[in-house]
């Protein structure tokens, strides 16, 4: 039997490896990706809850639209975001972190 | 959803999620993230969450990971050859990652002591239908099907009518600073 | 009892008009210019005469000026009118008038004449509220003033480095004394329960506080008495605080006659006898007085048979005859039953201060004629047969020395002698006193022919000698008024009734052996310098002083060093090192270390936020106590 336990442990093992990505890597795009992996993790566990919840006999379609919602905005963030690497990389002619150091204090 | 598929789908998910976090070449890391989007629609639909997991395709898999390999053809992104991992970095994000696993399984163990029970929630089509206002949906549920994309539609424009125009001015504006934030400098020409 | 309510008018205005005069010519002396110094002397006049007016008159202890009234502290500005100050006033204002008009002819060519004159009224001023002082506090205040204006007379020339040097020694010397003074009040003063009036602590010595205290406690006693005694020790130049008086010589000869002979090392004395119940009520303390006085004497006699310049001979006899006063102060006070009571000018010490006043001061300005009628030449050696040149000066200093020595009956000299020696006699364990008073009045004598002989008799050894011409008459008079006072003081008194010396017993054997004392020590002086040019003796030891100086040169840089060492120490360890740069070092170490946070890697910025993020979860979920979840 799955229940909604199995579901938050798999989104929470997907969002964890989405944060260890996001320290260990050095490329900029591939911390990129790894931020994404930890948003369709939290999607995940919103429609998992959306289904588990019942009212009405009928799933909770609210959870859905938020996962409706934060899909849209990540893929408008996608975009923003894979501009500025783009200019990022004009700038500094590479996509490595460390040369991203600007906030060294 | 028999559980073998559920765990067929939740292996490729982590499997592919994994390999996105340790491949050297980005364009691996790129279609391995497509591959766990791919595993994760498949638990979305799994969890009779048909719209979502069909935008899910659409619009993840099929466009922004598109755009990442788009760009990192543009950049002509090398592979790290040669290069060492950042062992500190890697250890740190590991034990990070090991600690949150634990966490978060702890937590969901114990869902079922203190007298919760979670349990696979069943759906009740009929009585549902029966209290449908619309005629579509109505006859959809009394018929046994679960009209996703009816309700979906019903929930987005009835319930959250202003967020979704919002949201659509969010991606005007997102459309809009991509191409600001792509222009070159007067006098230099892309190559 | 002394009346409290006397009319306080006349020692108001003995004690304020010289303040009036002083600081007249500190502000006016522009406009006043050379006439400030007759007004400096008509001051003198004025308390002279009325100095004169009060010796009739009653006892009395008005209050001129409540000074200080705060809560139960009460001091007041008052004056004891009896027969030690009236006494003491008329030796201060009569020798005062004496040195001003003297002051007139020696400092007529000197450039400071009018600063000179202020400072002599500073201290006509000061010296009168030491005299008059009712209470232990306002003599304490005047006996500072005095201080003060002696610093500033030595002082005088003071573009002299020697000069300069010399006014601070003495000042500094008797600082240390006025503490020790200072801390005998505050004793009495705590003792007495605020009370240090003279009156009031005779009283309470008698019948009150004191008297219990004098019984029971008597370290307490002997230590008040000892502080007491070390203000006379520094005003007074007694032993180990004599150094200051020998270098006090680089000021106007009438300046030493004045303040160094008559009036402030006086002053000491006259405390003492002021306070002789403090000094009753401790035997112990009596004997060290006793004792310290006559080693000054003896030693100061010794010093003075080998100095070579007219005035510091003088001062070293100063020096030895206040040891005597000393010494019989002590001598009077370890008499078990003694003459408590009858501390007046019948107290030997007293006696002797009003004989040595008249003839040293004599003395000191007859070498002052000297000096100028050889053109500011004080070394003896190069003087010599101004018998002839000077007759006046030569007859008056002859009567002053044989008043030193002691020459029996006809000098007042004799008499006070005779009463010191013999009280050393009749005291009981006073025979170390006797003879140690003995061998003083031999060397005395021994000194003092030595002095005369080389400067008076002879031949003239330089120029300047040989054209000395008499002083003028403005100096000449007052050597001989005080000539004349120190042969008719005795019987005058007498008659006057002012001093009444009834301890005119005397002894035979006190008689005899002062008498031989005198014949041995200037017949040895006469027979070894007459005739001389240079001196025979050379007894470096005594010529040297017994090289005080160098020793206290040495202690008193040992001690600064080390002061300063352990200063500097703790300046480089605590303020430096602790207060200053440890707080710096640490701020500079904790900051470097937060540094580390501060990388600018966002991937370290994140990891750090995760693991905010893990603790929280851990510390809400799993630390708090939450009933399963």
């Amino acid at each position: 039997m799955i229940t909604l336990n199995h579901y938050l442990i798999v989104s929470g093992m997907l969002f964890a490896l989405g944060l260890a990505g996001v320290i260990a890597r050095r490329n900029i795009i591939i911390i990129y990706m790894c931020l994404e992996m930890m948003l369709s993790a939290a999607n995940l566990t919103l429609v998992a809850f959306s289904r588990f919840r019942v009212s009405e006999g009928l799933p909770d379609y609210a959870a859905q639209s938020l996962v409706f919602f934060t899909i849209t905005v990540a893929a408008a963030e996608v975009a923003v975001g894979l501009a500025i690497i783009v200019a990022l990389y004009r700038a500094k002619q590479s996509v490595e972190t460390e040369s991203v150091t600007k906030l060294q204090g | 959803m028999p559980s073998l598929l559920f765990y067929l789908f939740a292996a490729i998910t982590l499997g592919f999620g994994v390999l996105v976090v340790s491949a050297r070449n980005p364009v691996t890391s790129a279609l391995s993230l497509a591959m766990s989007f791919v595993g994760l629609a498949a638990l979305f639909l799994g969890l009779d969450a048909y719209f979502i997991g069909t935008i899910q395709i659409l619009v993840y898999a099929g466009a922004v990971m598109v755009l990442f390999l788009f760009i990192i053809m543009l950049l002509d992104i090398k592979a790290e050859e040669g290069k060492s991992p950042n062992l500190p970095a890697v250890a740190g994000g590991v034990i990070l990652a090991v600690i949150m696993a634990l966490q978060i399984t702890t937590v969901c163990s114990s869902f079922d002591k203190g007298g919760v029970k979670i349990k696979d929630a069943p759906l009740n089509l009929q009585q549902a239908g029966e209290s449908a206002k619309l005629a579509t949906i109505a006859n959809d549920l009394k018929a046994g099907v679960l009209p996703d994309a009816k309700l979906m539609g019903l929930t987005l424009f009835q319930k959250y009518g202003f967020h979704l125009q919002a949201v659509g001015l969010l991606l005007l504006v997102g459309t809009v600073g991509v191409v600001v934030l792509s222009r070159r400098e007067k006098g230099v020409k892309d190559a | 009892m002394p009346a409290q309510d006397a009319a306080p008018t006349l020692p108001s205005l003995l004690l304020l008009l010289p303040l009036f005069t002083a600081l007249t010519i500190l502000f006016g002396h522009k406009l006043l210019k050379g006439a400030s110094v007759f007004l400096s002397v008509a001051s003198a006049v004025i308390c002279f005469v009325i100095s004169v007016m009060l010796l009739h008159s009653q006892d009395s202890a008005p209050m001129l000026f409540p000074f200080l009234s705060v809560d139960k502290l009460k001091i007041a500005i008052d004056a004891l009118i009896d027969q030690q100050s009236r006494g003491m006033m008329l030796i201060v204002t009569s020798i005062g008038l004496l040195v001003h008009i003297f002051s007139l002819g020696y400092m007529k060519e000197d450039e400071g004449k009018v600063r000179f004159f202020g400072a002599l009224s500073l201290f006509m001023f000061s010296m009168t509220g030491i005299v008059l002082a009712g209470n232990l506090i306002m003599m304490f205040i005047f006996w500072e003033l005095v201080g003060l204006s002696s610093y500033l007379l030595i002082g005088h020339w003071f573009h002299k480095a020697s000069a300069a040097e010399a006014s601070k020694k003495a000042f500094l010397t008797n600082r240390i004394g006025d503490f020790g003074f200072m801390i005998g009040i505050l004793m009495l003063f705590a003792a007495n329960h605020g009370d240090v009036s003279f009156a009031g602590l005779k009283e309470s010595f008698a019948s009150g506080p004191l008297h219990q205290v004098a019984a029971t406690q008597t370290t307490f006693m002997a230590f008040a008495a000892i502080c007491l005694f070390m203000g006379a020790v520094g005003k007074s130049a007694q032993f180990p605080l004599h150094v200051w008086l020998p270098d006090a010589m680089e000021g106007p000869t009438p300046v030493s006659a004045l303040i160094h002979a008559a009036t402030m090392v006086a002053a000491g004395v006259f405390m003492l006898v002021r306070c002789a119940f403090v000094i009753e009520a401790s035997p112990d303390a009596a004997l060290i007085i006793a004792w310290i006085g006559g080693i000054t004497a003896l030693m100061a006699a010794l010093m003075a048979t080998q100095q070579n310049d007219i005035k510091r001979v003088l001062a070293y006899s100063t020096l030895s005859q206040l040891g005597y006063m000393v010494m019989a102060v002590g001598l009077l006070a370890m008499q078990v039953g003694s003459h408590l009571h009858e501390a007046g000018p019948g107290h030997p010490a007293m006696f002797h201060l009003y004989t040595h006043a008249f003839f040293k001061a004599m003395l000191f300005l007859g070498s002052g004629a000297v000096i100028y009628a050889c053109h500011h030449e004080q070394d003896m050696w190069k003087m010599g047969g101004l018998m002839k040149h000077m007759p006046v000066t030569f007859v008056t200093f002859a009567i002053g020395t044989a008043s030193l020595m002691g020459v029996p009956f006809i000098t007042s000299g004799f008499w006070s002698k005779e009463a010191i020696l013999g009280l050393a006699f009749e005291v009981k364990g006073g025979s170390p006193f006797f003879w140690i008073g003995v061998m003083t009045a031999m060397l005395t004598a021994f000194y003092m022919t030595r002095l005369f002989v080389v400067a008076f008799l002879g031949k003239p050894r330089t120029d300047s000698a040989h054209h000395a011409v008499e002083a003028p008459i403005v100096m000449v008079l007052p050597l001989i008024i005080l000539a004349g006072l120190t042969l008719f003081s005795v019987p005058l008194a007498r008659i006057f009734e002012a001093m009444k010396p009834d301890h005119a017993e005397t002894h035979m054997t006190v008689m005899v052996a002062s008498i031989v004392a005198l014949v041995i020590g200037s017949g040895v002086g006469f027979f070894i310098y007459s005739g001389k040019d240079k001196d025979p003796l050379n007894i470096k030891v005594f010529a040297n002083k017994f090289y005080f100086d160098e020793i206290y040169a040495v202690i008193v840089k040992i001690f600064q060093d080390t002061v300063a060492w352990i200063v500097a120490g703790l300046e480089r360890l605590v303020v430096d090192g602790i207060m200053a740069r440890l707080p710096a070092y640490l701020a500079t170490r904790v900051g470097s270390a937060a540094r580390v946070l501060q990388g600018g890697h966002l991937q370290g910025y994140t990891f750090l936020l995760g693991l905010g993020v893990l603790l929280v979860i851990y510390v809400v979920v799993f630390a708090l106590p939450v009933s399963g979840h």
